[in-house]
């Protein structure tokens, strides 16, 4: 096969932007699975919650959708803590988390996409903003300003998360209760209220990973499928807990799955990162960074 | 179990069409439930694939009928075989794993066989397949409406899996699961073979879902890799069990009959979105409220009744 350079070129740089943006969509499935145990396959729905939210209030009010999202941060940030309360009512304090927990998650996915389907309909989606049009050109590399500035408000959410976990209380706390929670108790820090903001941070970054998915792409209920996949195979393959190592794997999938879009065809794409967990399952489920 | 046989039977007798789809319908969720609860009521391992093996079953009718149509009993018993071994293969790789990422690694598989089906024309890959069926049957003499042989095949397979899901409860194979999914590391310890077993489990519940898919496209006409694999049977055969109650043969086939029973009235009467809805919403009430589902709540009442006098 004639691999031509610039196509090898376009195909990476699109990954490495799409990994950015993948991440964005991880970063709270990092937190609420990896540092906090909750397996939460109902995410992608929450972060479809948020690209319809930024939908309706860029159509009404034509208001920049990352504006929407980062207005809308409180909002989701009390979902989440509700969630997490409901969770640990109904779950971990009965330790029994495994079966009903995942079971919980799976139901929320579902009503979550069938009410949207049922107040928004099945049509697709998209917003209007300036930069969704052009796009850089270096040389023979393009660069889509439509997954340009979603990159970059990733890698700016990463840095702000990392940042949050290492260099205040309560992000060191969260990283803490991971490890040891009754050393944490020690600690004068009640675990159940730090992981309750964890969640709570959690589906947060949905909001802005739904505003971010609707600049991407168009957008309806059942495009959150995909991403469970996506979300928990790099979870896994930048292991648990790592903030970084999530940052990495997400770009190694971006560009793993725009070299098997561009040269193989894109039915491809969805075993390539749901095949990759399998694969890191098996082999290594300690993850690239994992602890 | 007759009562069950005497049940279908007279519904088998009743004349309206629609009953017979909508019996099919709650006839293939009851296997469908049953296999499930096998792994996850049973041992303890959430299975998020259940439409993977559906599909498999479908899908390995649909690949025999390209070669030469073959009459269904033995499609069922070839889509039971296809499916066996995928369960197998899947056991083989992921049971090493544990709760959360096993569930996890049967999604990914379930969409991994549902790329590799779609990038395969010989099926029909994403233009989907179709099967054209013959309006009547004739069995020794009588002649029945297809829809209705369907029926029957179908309840045969939900009796199979109903003996063996209560077979396996009662033997050793069912308490050596229950101490799978008690604790796993202490059943080791006392000398229980958990991985042969697991596999055991997984096989057997791959099989039975198999059966349910294979006589899928000639109940639909024409299959879709999208809804063939889609995650409306994966909820479907985890609500069901979780509804009904995992701990027992009956728990599956109560919600499964009342669950499907609901959607079938609801895709009728409001639309067929809302079905969805109601699976999602009563998945995560009974969840919360009652993890052992209608028969552990049953259960509860007779114990404290007993208890009470």
């Amino acid at each position: 096969m004639d691999i031509s350079f610039d196509l090898l070129m376009n195909a990476i740089v699109a990954g490495l932007l799409l990994g950015g943006f993948y991440a964005a969509v991880t970063a709270g499935v990092s937190i609420s699975f990896g540092m906090l145990d909750i397996v939460n396959i109902a995410h992608p729905a929450f972060i479809i919650l948020g690209s319809y939210i930024a939908y309706i209030i860029n159509i009404e009010l034509g208001i920049d959708p990352i504006v929407v999202s980062i207005v809308m941060l409180p909002a989701f940030y009390v979902l989440g803590t509700f969630i997490y309360q409901v969770y640990y009512l109904s779950f971990e304090k009965r330790g029994q988390e495994s079966l009903r927990g995942l079971a919980f998650f799976f139901g929320l996915l579902f009503v979550t996409e069938v009410l949207l389907i049922l107040v928004f309909g099945v049509d697709y989606r998209y917003v209007e903003a300036s930069y969704i049009g052009p796009s850089l050109h270096l040389g023979n590399v393009d660069f889509p300003l439509r997954m340009l500035v979603p990159c970059i408000t990733a890698l700016v959410l990463f840095g702000l998360l990392h940042l949050f976990v290492t260099r205040t209380f309560t992000g060191r706390a969260i990283m803490a209760v991971s490890q040891d929670q009754l050393a944490l108790q020690l600690m004068a820090a009640d675990p159940i209220r730090i992981k309750r903001i964890a969640f709570g941070i959690s589906i947060a970054t949905a909001s802005i990973a739904g505003a971010l998915l609707i600049i991407i792409q168009p957008v309806e209920p059942s495009v959150g499928r995909e991403y469970i996949g996506r979300v928990f195979a790099i979870c896994v393959l930048g292991g648990l807990g790592s903030l970084p190592g999530t940052l990495v794997a997400a770009m190694l999938l971006g560009i793993m799955e725009s070299i098997t879009s561009t040269f193989y065809g894109p039915s491809w794409a969805p075993a390539v990162s749901f095949g990759f967990l399998l694969l890191t399952l098996a082999f290594r489920p300690a993850g690239l960074f994992g602890r | 179990m007759l009562v069950g046989l005497v049940v279908y039977v007279s519904g088998h007798l009743l004349g309206i069409g629609y009953l017979f789809f909508a019996g099919y319908t709650i006839l293939q969720f009851i296997v469908l439930a049953s296999a499930w609860n096998i792994l996850g009521g049973y041992c303890g391992y959430v299975n998020f694939g259940s439409a993977a093996f559906f599909a498999l079953g479908a899908y390995s009718t649909v690949f025999f009928y390209k070669f030469n149509p073959l009459p269904i009993p033995i499609l069922i018993i070839l889509g039971a075989v296809v499916s066996g071994i995928v369960g197998f293969g899947m056991g083989y790789l992921t049971l090493r794993l544990r709760g959360a990422f096993f569930a996890i690694a049967t999604l990914a598989m379930a969409v991994v066989l549902q790329t590799l089906v779609v990038n395969w024309s010989y099926v029909g890959g994403s233009r989907g397949a179709y099967i054209v069926r013959a309006d009547t049957v004739d069995i020794g003499g009588y002649t029945i409406e297809y829809i209705e042989y369907l029926f029957l095949l179908m309840m045969a397979v939900a009796i199979l899996s109903i003996v063996i899901s209560r077979t396996i409860a009662r033997t050793q194979l069912g308490f050596g699961f229950a101490t799978i999914r008690d604790d796993e590391l202490a059943a080791e310890a006392s000398g229980v073979p958990t991985l042969r077993l697991k596999l055991i489990a997984t096989t057997i519940s791959g099989a039975l879902m198999g059966m349910a898919g294979a006589p899928f496209p000639y109940y639909i006409g024409y299959l879709q890799p999208a809804s063939a694999f889609g995650l409306e049977y994966g909820v479907n055969s985890i609500a069901m069990p979780i509804i009904g109650g995992t701990t027992s043969w009956v728990g599956p086939v109560i919600g499964a009959i009342l669950l499907g029973s609901l959607q079938q009235i609801a895709t009728v009467t409001i639309s067929s979105a809302v079905n969805l809805l109601i699976v999602g919403l009563l998945l995560v009430a009974f969840v919360v409220i009652a993890p052992n589902g209608l028969v552990g709540l049953i259960q509860d009442r007779l114990r404290a009744r007993r208890d009470g006098k």
